[in-house]
């Protein structure tokens, strides 16, 4: 009982998309950087960064972080987080960082994010691409950037499979 | 799950592909690991299968990252309370969990045999007790008695690391070594590994003995016969008395305090001779591999089982061990502390 919402080349199309919108928002890509949050988000992170290299020429920097460690409900999840990487290998003040992630749903791993990011450093702004946004938030935060916004009740789940991950392409309702 | 912490571990399905990490739901989407830990003790690493040990590794892997940042800390253990329990003297361990603790947000507090309640004639279970009623979560206690750990483990609800109890096991030691090897040498299955010393009174060589093994190294140990418990063979661990021929071949040497505050008998008849039969040398490093590392849980007594150019030299990682044990610390600290009482 699953619902395709979009396939290999529609996700491809939206990665595409969403390189040409930061670019456009921005006016350029100086100060530009981005931060894939573990795991998905730092593939869709890579595949931006290739576009953006595509359509302006420039190499943005590129981090990763694991957001595990900044969860509230750390200590109440059942199953045990597996503690990925976190590498920020450049310094964040006075940057752009755009976060990169695979779904918005609540909201509270992007705030999650924003609390490790600012350890790191004072970015000039935050901002948010996301390849799915299904709704349902539980905190004031929005994205940026959008690859597809789908409506869906709380008993759905979305899934993401990415070829580096997942060995298939597509984004799927159950 | 969580009613029985000391349970063993279950092989569990890894969870895959739900995405849905900011919902409050049960499953963590990253869980491609397939080991869960469930212990609210860390007693030993015998006790411990090759999969948790590697969990450890893992985790320490990842926050070893956090102490190199401008801000080196995490909220992970936030509103957690961690108590140092210390009844044998010790700066490198006790300093080494309290920055542990600290970097992952908890609060520490430190007791100290002298000048406590001890000193007065209470007994180990009652300071326990007495620590636990003020809603601490984990103890880090150092004991010179062995299996003092397992059995405040038994009395108590709070978790218990086992921080030295007496000449038992010393785990975090075991697994920063363990790491540190790992780290330097980019596996530890075939590994071939020399542990040089006082094998009998060293809590840190049969920490280490259990780890390898378990992990498919190759372990030696060498010492004088007095200093070499009978029977350590059944461990898995090939014996030698001749140094010169024990560090050949070796891919690390692990070498051992001699810890003249234990030794009530003569186990050798002095400090010079022990160093000259034992002590690895300038001249002694010449018959190792060229790119063996040394290795010593500190603190060393320089000239006797190890000369200072070598513990100063381009081969010694022993300074890498403390940083490393930091790591591996926060990550104990941060499975232990995880589990549900």
């Amino acid at each position: 009982m699953s619902k395709l919402i979009l396939d290999a080349p529609s996700v491809e199309r939206s990665v595409i998309r969403i390189a040409h919108e930061i670019v456009e928002k921005n006016k350029s890509t100086q100060g530009l950087c981005l931060v894939g949050i573990q795991r998905r988000g730092v593939i869709l992170a890579k595949r931006l960064q290739e576009t953006i290299k595509e359509i302006s020429g420039a190499e943005v920097p590129i981090g990763v972080l694991d957001i595990n460690l900044y969860r509230d409900d750390l200590t109440k999840v059942f199953e045990q987080p597996v503690i990925h990487k976190t590498e920020i290998n450049f310094d964040l003040d006075n940057k752009i960082v755009v976060l990169v992630d695979d779904v918005l749903y609540t909201g509270r791993t992007i705030r999650c994010a924003m609390d490790a990011l600012v350890d790191f450093g004072r970015p000039k702004c935050i901002q948010l691409a996301v390849l799915i946004d299904r709704g349902h938030r539980e905190l004031p935060i929005r994205a940026d950037f959008v690859g597809k916004n789908i409506p869906t009740s709380k008993e759905e789940s979305v899934r993401v499979n990415l070829m580096e991950t997942d060995g298939k392409e597509e984004v799927v309702v159950q | 799950m969580r009613e029985n912490p000391k349970r063993h571990p279950e092989v569990a399905a890894a969870t895959e592909g739900s995405q849905e990490r900011d919902s409050s739901a049960t499953v963590s989407p990253q869980n491609d690991g397939k080991v869960r830990w469930i212990r609210k003790d860390l007693l030993s690493l015998e006790e411990l299968s090759k999969e948790e040990i590697e969990l450890i590794l893992k985790t320490a892997e990842s926050f070893k990252e956090i102490s190199t940042r401008d801000v080196k800390k995490v909220p992970a253990l936030r509103g957690k309370t961690v108590a140092n329990l210390f009844f044998e003297p010790s700066t490198r361990t006790r300093t080494s969990f309290e920055v542990a603790a600290k970097r992952l947000s908890a609060d520490i507090i430190n007791f100290s045999s002298a000048g406590s309640s001890t000193s007065k004639g209470e007994s180990l279970t009652d300071t326990a007790k007495n620590i636990e009623a003020m809603n601490v979560d984990t103890i880090v206690m150092r004991h010179p008695s062995s299996g003092s750990a397992e059995y405040l483990a038994r009395s108590i609800r709070a978790g218990v690391i086992n921080a030295g109890d007496g000449i038992h096991e010393h785990p975090t030691q075991g697994l920063l070594d363990i790491f540190t090897m790992r780290e330097r040498k980019k596996k530890i299955e075939g590994l071939k590994v020399c542990l040089v010393g006082d094998i009998l009174h060293s809590r840190v060589a049969r920490s280490n003995i259990w780890g390898l093994t378990k992990l498919g190294a190759k372990v030696r140990v060498c010492g004088p016969p007095t200093l070499i418990p009978a029977k350590i063979e059944e461990l898995g661990v090939e014996v030698f008395y001749d140094v010169d021929e024990a560090v050949k071949d070796q891919d690390v040497l692990n070498i051992l305090r001699i810890q003249l505050e234990r030794q009530k008998g003569a186990f050798f008849p002095s400090i010079r001779e022990y160093a000259a039969e034992y002590g690895i040398s300038v001249e002694r490093m010449k018959k190792a591999k060229k790119d063996v590392i040394i290795m010593h849980p500190g603190p060393i007594n320089r000239g006797v089982e190890l000369a200072a150019e070598v513990a100063d030299g381009a081969q010694s990682v022993i300074l890498e061990q403390v940083t490393n044990g930091v790591a591996v610390r926060m990550a104990v600290l941060f499975h232990t502390t995880m589990v549900e009482r």
